[in-house]
């Protein structure tokens, strides 16, 4: 891509982004907003400065729940993929399961596991983080399992390769780009879960917590630094799960899904 | 001794349910080593189900197959066979070299022969600068001929093609034909070979076997006296166009018996 191009896709949203801010701001200013009902970006920012460590402190507790509860999601997510894909049943049986969970906003058990473990315990978050997690992994990662091209199979049985070998040197390289979509669904899911996580009680000290007792105490800016603490946190997992893919694709993998469509 | 040997061989899916379908009845085939025999017929007729009974990915209902002497499924654990299929069934994750390598690896050769072999392969199709690319960096016609050299790496005796060039353009189809019977006779293999187009058959085959639909079945074997020296030259020859007009009307005879007779479906008369 030359420099040109690139401004040319970056500079639309970036100008775009300035003149909310600045319509925000006047808008504001102009129609003498209180602060209790919409806080002004400048006093965002002021805000955000001035409790710059606490966010970061409070940063990296949400984002440790997220973290840890990525890692272990990812890893039992794959681990059960592999166990889907050899017992087809089971597929049959948990895949649309799975599916289904997905699709309902099951992070609001977090409120019947605090009730399980100690008031300031952090299990309960991370559990459900790995729970978000998990299921988004499994189906994805057990679709790239199974989803392999007939003409594959055929040619591997052709050479008279044992299913070990199929699952080696088809499944699991068919599977890693369906992984790494996973991921970039995952890492925002992973945050997100671990913010609203904090909202159904526990300890007090995270992102989703702070923002809460802010808007408790009509600590509106506050709140609004910590919401935007929230985005910035959200955006450096969406960055990780995309350095990852690179990182990824430079063995010519992640192009595959592309092919992949075109031969269903 | 035949490179490949079908005895009453008879294939029905889904038998004795409403379903059942007779895919192949009663089929009896010799290829010689060294020969090419086309399979050719309508949609429905069983020349991909006979290739995959010859190549052991289907297990025949009745009869018996045997290649180079042995049970078909002996020498498919033998690997004496490589096969091809309509869509290269390249894997996208591996350069073309390590594609070519893959039948050598489940063999258990080490690295160093693999490489060898690969270099050697990607010669024959005359792609030795691709090696380091992968797959989906090339055109269809060369991910084909990285396809027929990834089947021949182990150098097998016998050739299985499923509609290999059925995707390719005409002109790109033309090359590809000339060029597998260039690679066939540098490495004296034997080729089985499942085509819809009579043209292609005829310009590739030493017979080319006519089958026929509901039940599948061969119907005529046509022998191609075009020689062995085949040109560009042998697409204007009076002998291709005898072959051609020979296989169609074979084709028609196989129509005859069904109510709307008159072109063939599924099989393409350029």
């Amino acid at each position: 891509m030359t420099t040109s191009t690139r401004i040319q896709r970056v500079a639309p949203p970036m100008v775009f982004g300035v003149v909310f801010v600045a319509l925000w701001e006047s808008a504001v200013r102009g129609f003498d907003l209180k602060p209790y009902f919409l806080a002004a970006p400048s006093k965002i920012a002021e805000q955000f400065v001035k409790n710059a460590s606490r966010i970061l402190e409070a940063a990296s507790v949400s984002g440790t729940n997220a973290l840890v509860g990525l890692i272990v999601g990812t890893i039992f997510g794959i681990a059960m993929s592999f166990i889907l894909s050899r017992f087809g049943f089971l597929n049959q049986l948990i895949t649309p399961l799975a599916i289904a969970l997905n699709a309902i906003p099951i992070f609001v058990l977090v409120a019947v596991l605090n009730n399980m473990y100690s008031i300031t315990s952090e299990i309960p978050r991370r559990f459900m983080v790995t729970l978000v997690v998990y299921f988004i992994v499994l189906v994805n990662v057990a679709k790239g399992l199974t989803q392999v091209r007939s003409t594959h199979v055929e040619i591997m049985r052709s050479y008279a390769a044992s299913e070990i070998e199929i699952l080696r040197k088809v499944r699991v390289p068919n599977a890693v780009p369906y992984l790494f979509t996973a991921l970039k669904i995952a890492a925002p899911a992973s945050v997100i879960t671990a913010f609203v996580s904090e909202y159904f009680g526990g300890a007090q000290n995270g992102l989703g917590s702070r923002i809460t007792s802010n808007i408790a105490n009509s600590k509106n800016a506050a709140a609004w630094a910590y919401v935007l603490g929230a985005c910035l946190l959200g955006l450096i997992f969406y960055i990780i799960s995309i350095v990852l893919e690179n990182v990824a694709s430079r063995g010519g993998v992640a192009d595959n899904t592309n092919n992949n469509n075109k031969n269903k | 001794m035949s490179a490949v040997n079908v005895q009453g061989a008879s294939k029905i899916f889904n038998q004795g349910t409403p379903k059942q379908v007779d895919a192949l009845v009663d089929v009896n085939l010799t290829v010689e080593p060294g020969e090419f025999v086309s399979l050719i017929g309508p949609s429905g007729c069983g020349k991909s189900t006979l290739l995959r009974l010859i190549a052991n990915l289907l297990e025949p209902t009745t009869g018996e197959i045997t290649v180079n002497s042995k049970t078909a499924s002996q020498s498919r654990l033998d690997q004496d066979y490589g096969m091809a299929f309509q869509q290269a069934g390249l894997f996208d994750w591996r350069t073309v070299a390590k594609n070519i390598e893959l039948p050598l690896e489940l063999k258990g050769w080490d690295k160093a022969k693999r490489a060898a072999r690969a270099t050697e392969m990607l010669e024959l199709v005359k792609l030795p600068e691709f090696a380091d690319m992968y797959p989906w960096q090339l055109s269809g016609g060369m991910q084909q001929r990285i396809a027929i050299a990834r089947a021949l790496a182990a150098h097998p005796p016998l050739l299985l093609m499923d509609e290999p060039f059925g995707a390719l353009d005409e002109m790109t189809r033309e090359y590809m034909q000339g060029e597998l019977l260039r690679i066939c006779s540098e490495t004296h293999t034997t080729v089985v070979f499942v085509t819809h187009s009579i043209p292609e058959a005829v310009y590739l085959s030493n017979r080319v076997v006519v089958m026929s639909p509901r039940p599948g079945r061969i119907t005529e074997v046509i022998n191609v006296s075009l020689g062995s020296n085949r040109t560009e030259d042998t697409r204007g020859a009076d002998e291709f166009f005898k072959g051609i007009t020979a296989v169609r009307e074979a084709l028609r005879g196989t129509h005859a018996d069904h109510a709307n007779a008159g072109a063939v479906r599924g099989v393409e008369d350029r």
